[in-house]
């Protein structure tokens, strides 16, 4: 039962389906196999369904003065180059992700796009099913942020919204601060299949100042591992920093005070993949050159940067 | 929350209101706009719509505007259609020795923001503020420059 109420609840919220997964790679009869099974199922179950329709451009717009009290305020953010996102229709918007699990390069062009272009114009983000089941977090579906998953993201696209992606996810977003000026997708190539398949546009987003919100230390991944998070929880990571008010943060599960970094982010031109890398690019190739392209960019704004946090 | 200011101009009414009311010249003197571009079918006039964006903070805000007055060449006032509520108002009055006097009014807001809102509010407002009177001193430099330079080339031409 809890098995077929996993299969479902993945489904509809369009992601793997996990319950086949876990069978093929545990001994059908270990006790530790069927704990971690069911505790899958549970943490399944808790995830919302995925509903694009679930975006309330009344709410964000409300909720913008605070985004812009924070954003101005705390973070002194600056985000340039909107005009590079086409005016209308779909298009891929592809980020490098910082700062743990408060994220605030998200808020901040969160606020950018939605004063930018009007909370009129479908904005989507996509997100970690487990930061969309956190009880204090479900009004991020009213932002428009789903469930990262291939199909959520087609449906987002084949409705013309612009659609945020991280590809780097919990890997990059958890880096430690000594690599805080790198860009790294963990050779995740899914939105570059994903835009070609839809043919849309990417416009990569690069922003910095966000791994500077605290003292990332460490990503965690063998503790993950140990503690069999990834089959539980589609988590690889279990991050370690020191953070504001916890010292040791083992997890960043209940979030953290962000340190006050300034936060720059710059839009870069629209990539027409199809126009840019021919009729049948290769997959590999257009990888290797968002992610320099992107890299390139976070130099030169690390370079202006004289001071850490402050910018 | 409304800011406004004023200035005086030494050019004729005329001559301020087709600067203050062509879309084209507006992001020569207007201090923070980053965006003014005609958005309907009329450049100028009662009706005429425009894309706008003001720099405040760590946001461009604005969105769609309309002209809703359109007294020439006295009155010119909007208000949004779309993102966040502003209204805006130029008044210009005649003064003696071919003088005007110039004032912008901006009011903005969040209808539904609450308490937040209220605070946003207030903490733009020095930011708008500002803008408003970079905005008029802007102005008041452009048009009396043409001024000079076109006597200069009324005089040139003479000699």
């Amino acid at each position: 039962m809890a098995q077929a109420d996993v299969a479902d609840t993945s489904k509809r919220n369009g992601h793997i389906r996990f319950s086949e997964d876990v069978q093929e790679e545990e001994p059908r009869f270990s006790l530790l196999s069927r704990l971690v099974r069911e505790l899958g199922a549970q943490a399944q179950r808790a995830i919302p369904r995925a509903d694009l329709d679930e975006r309330d451009p009344d709410f964000i717009r409300e909720r913008l003065p605070l985004m812009w009290l924070i954003a101005s305020i705390w973070y002194r953010g600056e985000v340039r180059g909107l005009g590079n996102i086409p005016d209308s229709g779909p298009v891929l918007l592809v980020g490098n992700h910082s700062g743990g699990n408060m994220t605030p390069d998200t808020i901040i062009f969160t606020l950018a796009f939605s004063t930018y272009f009007g909370v009129e114009r479908h904005f989507y983000q996509l997100a970690h099913n487990l930061v969309l089941s956190m009880p204090t977090l479900g009004s991020l579906r009213k932002f428009g942020t789903v469930a990262a998953s291939p199909k959520n993201s087609e449906k987002a696209l084949e409705s013309g919204a612009a659609l945020l992606v991280y590809p780097g996810g919990d890997y990059e977003v958890h880096r430690p601060i000594w690599q805080r000026n790198r860009v790294d997708f963990g050779n995740r190539k899914g939105f570059i299949r994903l835009a070609l398949e839809q043919n849309v546009p990417i416009v990569p987003v690069v922003s910095i100042g966000g791994q500077e919100t605290a003292l990332f230390l460490s990503r965690g991944e063998r503790l993950a591992r140990l503690l069999a998070l990834d089959r539980m929880f589609r988590l690889k990571v279990l991050p370690i920093s020191l953070a504001v008010p916890w010292g040791l943060n083992i997890g960043d599960m209940l979030g953290h005070l962000p340190l006050p970094a300034k936060i720059t982010i710059e839009t870069l031109p629209a990539i027409d993949l199809r126009a840019e890398f021919g009729p049948d690019p290769d997959v590999d190739e257009i990888y290797d050159h968002i992610q320099r392209l992107m890299q390139d960019t976070l130099d030169a704004l690390a370079a202006e940067r004289r001071f850490p946090v402050l910018g | 929350m409304r800011v406004n200011g004023d200035i005086e101009v030494a050019a004729p009414i005329d001559l301020v209101w087709s600067i203050v009311t062509d879309p084209e010249r507006v992001l020569n003197f207007m201090s923070g706009v980053t965006r003014w571009e005609v958005a309907g079918t009329e450049p100028t006039g009662l009706g005429a719509r425009y894309q706008t964006l003001l720099r405040v903070g760590a946001a461009e805000v604005g969105g769609l505007i309309e002209i809703v007055e359109w007294l020439e060449p006295s009155e010119c006032a909007w208000t949004s259609v779309t993102g966040v509520d502003q209204r805006g108002r130029w008044r210009l009055r005649e003064r003696p020795h071919n003088r005007t006097k110039v004032e912008l009014r901006l009011a903005y807001g969040v209808a539904g923001a609450g308490l937040i809102g209220w605070v946003a509010e207030r903490v733009a407002a020095p930011t708008v503020s500002g803008h408003v009177r970079r905005t008029l001193r802007q102005l008041k430099r452009m048009v009396e420059h043409e001024q000079l330079r076109e006597r200069a080339a009324a005089r040139r031409s003479v000699g």
